[in-house]
């Protein structure tokens, strides 16, 4: 099913027939932002290929959700140019509906919708938006709450779950609107650690069947066995890009190395 | 000092021991109760008898009462007139009907677990309207026509009540999006008349539509009377009720409008299927209570000129026919509203608690 | 890479798609909306007003009114002009305002702490007060303290006189007017020093705390001051005070101070109804200041006094005086009650008498609500810097 839903079986299928190069899905050339007079993105430049899996990591206030907000545009960039999926993320409003279209995200706090149950949480976007028929969004979001591991409880409301489960649901709610990219913004920071466990298995899982996925995470082992590339911002500015064998054992950049020092730590 | 304190402990006291600790636990204390009782005592006595043991309950005309006590004939023999005004009299099955429609949709709106109860509320604001449309002016279905000029009393107060908060809940609705808008234009307009209606009293929005509607309006075009009282109301109350979903809408979390706008819904679908439905939850409380303010207020339009309850008994108290039932006829009507606001204001109390323990959960 | 970036499906510069310029088309809209409605309101009232021979304009405010107002604290008489009837209304309504704005306050502060009290039956009482009052219409209790008490009250030649100065009757409360005589001014002035000497002494008392901890009974001395110094100028000025005593002549009383039937049930009425908001808000202000707060206080030594003087009092009063503040506006605007049982306030003067007379209603109700809409931007300003000092001090 999520390998349908992010549209790319051919690529992604086993035994790798096509080893080519997969199409650039997002292109970020330039990118700066502001708030008021401070400088929150500096010259951002990145390039995510079809099924890549991005981890990006950073101390806090360094700008990552910031970034990463800007790709499906609840932040506005000023200057430089993003393009999702071939398209533009400029002020016209059809280009950035369809880039949300195509794009899921999930929060830290989940931002689950407390006044819906689980199922009807999952079939708001893709009737309202997609004008897909109840029913058959239904269908869907059952096949989603299955592969999150939590079918039984589509008709609990949020508050009734616990905050793995309430995070595995916003994962299926996102999927639900068939994305071709998600964006993960700190997915497991505000879970208690025996939970964080069920969420990262889920997202593995995602990881596993060709997503794209950009995922703001301090978790290293999801990001050792999962990302391609793991960024890693500082200030405003990406600083390091590296894949994650090598970020982790020999970071080169002097910030890099404190951080990894600091959260090792731990 | 707190409410705590004035409870028994749960375990079981004498009422000695209890009176000891509640009623005469200081010097002061002992003094304060002794002359609160003892005014208690001496006043409520010639009360009852006032209001049961001398008042006189049976007859039909200003003869049968004695004068000692309370003359509940008046209100009996009135009360045709306090409830429908001028209605005529075989025609106010039309208005009973209203009133037990009214009371089907709302009474179970008290009682939890009620079956179908938001069906029954849903009907009470968009089927109501409707059916007091056709029902109350007549017109339709061979229903003989009663003009505006002919309702009254308990029926005109609860038309003016009822359509005010109806009526002024989309406006409101629409000014507190208005308001959080980040078009400042549109931001400045709404404050602007909300902030206009909220600083004038009441009587002058009436006077207001009364002498100057018909001013403003093209020649030929004009309202009856009702109609202009009910514009004047609805805007007043629009801009109070504006203010109370304002405080819902504040309280919904960022992160909601973040996500509705990540799953791709525009601003009306974020407000309408996102946004609204929590901070209309969260607001039920105030909207009960300006309900209430509003429900008090509807006497000011005896001012201009209408009818109400209170209008209804303040015509009839100077008639002449009736000697010295002014009382009677207050206690009638503050009855009437006491039972009213008294009962609608523990019903938004108990949602408030029930709304903040379900928020801590 | 630079080819992709031109493929990219940019919809080209479709303004009705920019929100900026959707944003930009609304609000022109909306002005425009407003302009147009302002407009033709504007139209239909110029031309509503000749077809029935009004003259717009504020001129009507210098002709003669010629009528009578029963009550005016600005010297007023039928010969007297519209404008002048403006300020009569306005003066009265802030006099029934003001009255009632001191009494609500006492009586809800004091209901409230009553409704808090360990004692069961005051506590009880002043709940009962709260329930009843508020659930009640004012417009009720108005009519009920004017045609059910005041009217009924024994006529001028039966006056119920309280101690040979003060009358009540039906046409109102009789008061002995205080006439300063000479050598009065002695007296104020004994009044005034007093008053300075008891900043002196606080501000003293204060430093000598700060400097060296000892405490100094400072309401006491204040007391004595306040009582001691004008008597003592009141005695040395020889009695300068004369008492103008109200007196029957014919059918009524003459003389003194006259509290009008229509100013005490109104001022009754307001103040009772307000106070019991008031005193919900009281409660609740105290009850916010959580118990920890009492604990910590007693538990760094404080006895209860000063806890109640030092920790609770000054919390509470953060979260009370707002809603009290919006309490008096709300007193202030139901004055306008005045009209139905003839207090002559603005709204009965100026909206009711002289707008029948002129027929300006453009003119009288625009002047009407600028003058509660100034009010209430005054209370809110006020309001706002009081914020403003307790937010400093949060910091
Ligand atoms: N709405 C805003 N207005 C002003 N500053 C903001 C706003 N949102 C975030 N910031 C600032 O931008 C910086 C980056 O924030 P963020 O992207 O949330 O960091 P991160 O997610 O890496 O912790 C922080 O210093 C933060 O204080
Ligand atoms: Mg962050």
């Amino acid at each position: 099913m999520l390998n349908e839903a992010s549209g790319i079986d051919a690529q992604s299928s086993p035994g790798g027939q096509q080893p080519a190069v997969k199409p650039d899905i997002i292109r970020i050339e330039g990118v700066h932002k502001w708030y008021g007079g401070f400088h929150v993105l500096k010259n951002l430049n990145l390039t995510v290929r079809q099924g890549e899996k991005i981890v990006i990591c950073g101390p806090s206030g360094s700008g990552k959700s910031t970034f990463i907000r800007c790709i499906n545009r609840l932040e506005e960039h000023q200057h430089g140019s993003i393009i999702v999926d071939d398209i533009e993320l400029t002020d016209d409003v059809r280009q950035i509906d369809s880039v949300r279209r195509d794009v899921g995200m999930v929060f830290q706090h989940f931002n689950l919708f407390p006044h819906l149950t689980v199922l009807e949480n999952c079939c708001l976007a893709p009737v309202w938006v997609k004008k897909i028929p109840r029913k058959e969004a239904e269908s869907t979001a059952m096949e989603y709450l299955e592969r999150v591991r939590i079918p039984d409880q589509a008709n609990k409301y949020p508050g009734q779950l616990s905050g793995g489960q309430q995070q595995r649901v916003a994962i299926a709610r996102a999927l639900c609107m068939k994305p071709k990219i998600m964006l993960f913004d700190e997915p497991t920071s505000a879970l208690d650690p025996e939970m964080i466990a069920e969420v990262l298995d889920v997202m593995i899982e995602l990881a596993g069947s060709g997503m794209t996925m950009l995922c703001v995470t301090h978790e290293m082992g999801f990001a050792k066995t999962v990302a391609d590339r793991v960024i890693f911002m500082d200030a405003g500015e990406i600083v390091e890009q590296a894949p994650p064998q090598e970020f982790f054992s020999n970071p080169k950049e002097p910030r890099a190395q404190k951080f990894l020092q600091q959260i090792l730590q731990h | 000092m707190t409410d705590l304190s004035v409870m028994p402990p749960k375990k079981a006291i004498g009422p000695i021991q209890w009176m000891k600790r509640n009623l005469f636990s200081t010097w002061y204390n002992v003094v304060l109760t002794l002359v609160v009782a003892y005014l208690i005592v001496t006043s409520v006595g010639p009360l009852i008898s006032w209001f049961f043991v001398d008042a006189n309950f049976m007859g039909s005309d200003p003869k049968d009462c004695s004068g000692a006590g309370a003359c509940w004939v008046f209100i009996s023999q009135r009360l045709d007139f306090f409830i429908y005004g001028f209605y005529p009299g075989e025609q106010q099955w039309r208005v009973d009907l209203m009133f037990l429609l009214l009371a089907v949709a709302f009474v179970p709106q008290f009682i939890e677990r009620f079956p179908g109860r938001k069906w029954l509320g849903l009907f009470g604001v968009v089927g109501l309207p409707v059916a007091g449309y056709i029902l109350i002016p007549g017109g339709p279905f061979g229903l003989s026509e009663v003009e505006s000029t002919k309702w009254g009393g308990l029926m005109l107060t609860l038309i003016l009540a009822y359509i005010g908060i109806i009526a002024s809940l989309p406006i409101g609705i629409l000014l507190a999006l208005g308001r959080r808008s980040e078009m400042p234009i549109i931001r400045g307009l709404c404050v602007v008349f909300i902030e206009v209606w909220r600083a004038v009293p009441l009587i002058t929005v009436l006077f207001m539509a009364s002498v100057m509607l018909p001013l403003f309006l093209p020649e030929g075009l004009n309202f009856e009377k009702l109609a202009r009282a009910l514009i004047g109301i609805t805007l007043w109350q629009s801009a109070y009720m504006a203010e109370v979903i304002r405080g819902g809408l504040q309280a919904i979390p960022r992160g909601q409008y973040e996500a509705a706008s990540a799953l791709g819904l525009g601003y009306w679908r974020k407000m309408g299927l996102v946004v609204l439905p929590q901070a209309l939850k969260l607001v039920i409380p105030g909207i009960v209570n300006t309900f209430i303010s509003l429900f008090k207020d509807t006497t000011l339009v005896l001012i201009i000129g209408l009818l109400d309850i209170l209008g209804t008994v303040q015509s009839t108290v100077t008639d002449p026919s009736w000697q010295n039932v002014a009382v009677e006829g207050y206690v009638f009507v503050a009855f009437c509203f006491w039972v009213f606001c008294f009962g609608i204001s523990r019903y938004s109390q108990s949602l408030e608690r029930k709304l903040d323990t379900g928020h801590k959960s | 890479m630079k080819k992709q970036a031109i493929n990219a499906r940019t919809y080209g510069v479709k303004p009705w798609y920019d929100p900026r310029v959707r944003s930009l088309v609304y609000q022109t809209l909306a002005i425009a909306l407003v302009f147009w409605g302002g407009w033709v309101l504007v139209e239909n009232t110029l031309s509503n007003m000749a077809s029935r021979g009004i003259s717009t304009g504020f001129g009507f405010l210098d002709e003669t009114a010629g009528f009578g107002i029963i009550m005016h604290l600005v010297p007023y008489d039928a010969t007297m002009s519209y404008g002048r009837t403006f300020w009569v209304g306005l003066a009265n309504t802030l006099l029934v305002s003001c009255m009632g704005v001191i009494a609500a306050t006492v009586l809800g502060f004091i209901i409230g702490v009553a409704r808090l009290s360990s004692n069961w039956l005051i506590a009880k009482l002043a709940l009962v007060y709260i329930e009843v009052i508020r659930n009640i219409p004012l417009l009720l209790q108005i009519f009920f303290w004017y045609f059910a008490v005041l009217s009924n009250l024994p006529s001028p030649r039966q006056s119920a006189d309280l101690g040979s100065a003060l009358f009540i009757n039906n046409r109102g409360l009789y008061l002995p007017q205080p006439v300063p005589q000479e050598g009065f001014g002695l007296f104020i002035a004994g009044v005034v020093l007093a008053v300075f000497a008891v900043v002196w002494v606080a501000k003293w008392a204060r430093k000598r705390q700060l400097a060296t901890g000892e405490r100094f009974p400072m309401v006491k001395v204040a007391l004595a001051i306040l009582v001691t110094v004008p008597f003592v100028a009141y005695v040395i000025a020889g009695d300068p005070l004369g008492w103008d005593v109200p007196a029957l002549k014919g059918f009524n009383f003459k003389g003194g101070i006259t509290v009008i039937p229509e100013l005490a049930a109104l001022w009754i009425a307001l103040s009772l109804y307000t106070a019991s908001f008031i005193a919900e808000i009281v409660r609740s202000g105290i009850l916010s200041v959580s118990k920890g707060q009492t604990e910590a206080a007693n538990a760094l030594g404080l006895p209860n006094r000063l806890t109640l003087r030092l920790v609770v009092i000054p919390q509470s009063l953060r979260v009370i005086i707002p809603p009290l503040t919006s309490q008096y506006l709300n007193l202030v605007k139901n004055s306008s009650l005045a009209t139905a049982i003839g207090y002559p306030d603005l709204v009965a003067v100026f909206m009711g008498t002289t707008l029948n007379q002129t027929g300006q209603a453009v003119e009288v109700v625009a002047m009407t609500m600028a003058v509660y809409l100034t009010i209430s931007l005054l209370i809110s300003l006020l309001m706002n810097l009081y914020n403003r000092a307790v937010a400093i001090k949060e910091r």
